[in-house]
């Protein structure tokens, strides 16, 4: 097996016995990614010298260090929504095309403080907004499982660039599910954290009250592992929640005996993937098998969840995005006055879906619709909360699909926003709910594309979460296999 | 029609784009359809139900108002789309 093949734990192990060095690993990594990237197109941008200035530290950190840190000299992607010093950062805008940051974020600067290896930044839908990837102002991913489909989105080239062994790992941000989703779609493992768990401080905003920032990984051990490293109280960022970061590496084997697993009925909707819902539902026997226990639950809200999402997110969008007005940095068209300046330069820097969403959210929030709109879906928002507030009483993790599909072709959804929108009707109700959730791989479907079960946490309860990952991992194999490229 | 033309073109003014007539005949059928899904918000009775803003409980987190950075005006200028020594150099805003 080649070493872009291996997870974080196994390579960590080979770093420390010196087995391979971080040097070696990187250009492993590098000459994947010139072997693969033609096909698949996971990157817009290499960090090639860097990445391998960082390998030579993490090397020598290594020959000092015996009990070093479990990411020091790991190759690591970033989602290009990700501030990093130095190395071009476009959220795959026009409007932000050449835009270097002058400092990194706070995820971003605790993976280097761990020792991790930047490989570069990875293709998503532009400002997070997406499904599928093809949002792209750079072009799109391909699927590695099937170069005809996509990635899912909108972290679809952090997923793609794990799928496909471009990187060990690497980070992406979930708003509606553009981890879990893109997760599902390459076969990977994929964590929204808890609302506050992560700070979203140096991530450019998409919707506040629903970013957050997670890992993305071949396995659950490795999905622990970078949660730790990212993880915990940032006094910048006033929405991050000042608690401990739990051991969640350490803690996965404590099996399910006696668990609450929830099953909620209305999850099981039509036009749902035949393939999909069977899956699922032998994953579920499988972690009944395993002693959990399955009770049904009920969030009878969850028809609302699109539409509350898709007002406040586009809400939060419209404002977030004020700040691209050609000023102070990115793109600035030429023109004759100020007006005209604002108008043109976001006609011309931002794409279709961007302002699609930018004029959904202007109309939410506009005079004479804010509370027809707006208000109505923070109201319902609150429905939907406290669904999960009840359906928690009795069960201690809720499982359902990730997706109502498998990777769809690329270009079948996008003439239709709204049949995109409903790509996230599983994921959405968690960020609406401020809750962690994640996916991981449970099948395949008919055409050999990879099938994810999205396990939800209660409040802060990501190890409870991980540990019924852990567990259903252990005993089956999906994980294991690899696209053929 | 959840939306008109009109609609569609003074908003676009509210949100600062500018949309060539092709765009907002296409925007107008795009939201209208997405607004005529989102109706089935209306039809819920959320009386009594107190609007959400965010999922977690936040405090207002204080801290002491002080410098922790470096000022570093060149590397913040080098992004500008224009510049003259050390400020940005923008459109004129009063006539």
């Amino acid at each position: 097996m080649s070493v872009h093949e291996l997870t974080i734990h196994e390579l960590g192990e080979k770093l420390r016995r010196r087995e391979v060095s971080s040097v070696e690993l990187t250009e492993a990594v590098f000459a994947r990614v010139a072997e693969t990237e033609e096909r698949i197109g996971s990157y817009v941008t290499l960090s090639r010298d860097g990445a391998l200035e960082e390998a030579r530290r993490a090397d020598a950190r290594l020959k000092t260090n015996g009990s070093a840190a479990p990411l020091l000299g790991i190759p690591i992607a970033l989602k290009d929504i990700f501030i990093t010093k130095g190395i071009r950062t476009t959220c795959c805008s026009k409007i932000l095309s050449s835009f270097v940051p002058p400092y990194d974020g706070t995820a971003v600067a605790k993976l280097k403080a761990a020792g991790a290896v930047i490989v570069g930044k990875t293709n998503m839908d532009e400002f997070a907004m997406g499904s599928s990837t093809e949002n792209s102002a750079f072009g799109v991913t391909r699927n590695p499982w099937n170069i005809e489909r996509v990635p899912g989105g909108s972290s679809g080239g952090s997923a793609a660039a794990v799928a496909a062994g471009q990187c060990i790992a690497a980070l992406g941000t979930d708003t509606g599910g553009s981890i879990r989703q893109p997760a599902a779609c390459c076969g990977i493992v994929g964590m929204k954290p808890t609302y506050g768990r992560v700070s979203r401080i140096g991530v450019i905003a998409f919707a506040s009250s629903l970013d957050q920032v997670g890992p993305m990984t071949k396995d659950t051990k490795d999905c622990a592992l970078l949660l730790e490293a990212i993880a915990g109280h940032d006094p910048a960022d006033s929405t991050s929640v000042p608690a401990p970061t739990p051991a969640y590496a350490s803690n996965l084997d404590g099996g399910i005996k006696g668990l609450k697993v929830g099953l909620p009925k209305e999850y099981l909707i039509s036009g749902m993937q035949p393939e999909v819902e069977k899956s699922v539902k032998a994953a579920v026997r499988k972690l009944e098998e395993l002693g959990a226990e399955i009770v049904d639950v009920s969030l009878p809200h969850t028809d609302y969840a699109v539409s509350v999402y898709y007002l406040i997110a586009t809400a939060e969008a419209s404002s977030n995005l004020a700040r691209y007005d050609g000023m102070k940095y990115g793109y600035r068209a030429p023109a004759k006055d100020l007006l005209e300046t604002y108008l043109k330069t976001r006609q011309e820097g931002f794409g279709p879906e961007v302002k699609r969403r930018i004029m959904l959210g202007t109309y939410a929030l506009s005079a004479g619709y804010y509370d027809a709109y707006y208000l109505k879906a923070q109201k319902v928002r609150a429905l939907i909360k406290r669904d999960f507030d009840v359906a928690f009483k009795r069960c201690d993790v809720i499982v359902t699909p990730t997706a109502p599909t498998t990777a769809f072709k690329i270009g079948e959804k996008t003439a239709d926003p709204l049949q995109m929108y409903l790509s996230d009707i599983f994921t959405i109700s968690v960020n609406l709910a401020g809750l962690p959730g994640m996916s991981l791989p449970c099948g395949f479907d008919n055409a050999e594309m990879p099938i994810g079960m999205q396990i939800i946490g209660k409040h802060f309860d990501e190890a409870t979460m991980l540990r019924v990952a852990h567990a259903y991992e252990s005993a089956t194999e999906w994980h294991k296999k690899k696209p053929k490229l | 029609m959840k939306i008109t033309r009109e609609e569609v073109r003074r908003v676009a003014l509210l949100a600062r784009l500018e949309l060539s007539a092709e765009e907002e005949v296409r925007l107008t059928d795009q939201l209208d359809k997405i607004l005529q899904y989102m109706d089935k918000l209306e039809r819920l009775d959320t009386s009594g139900v107190d609007p959400l803003a965010h999922a977690v409980d936040v405090v207002n987190a204080f801290r002491e108002d002080r410098v922790t950075n470096e000022p570093q005006p060149e590397a913040l200028l080098a992004n500008a789309p224009d510049r003259e020594k050390t400020f940005l150099k923008v459109p004129k805003i009063i006539e």
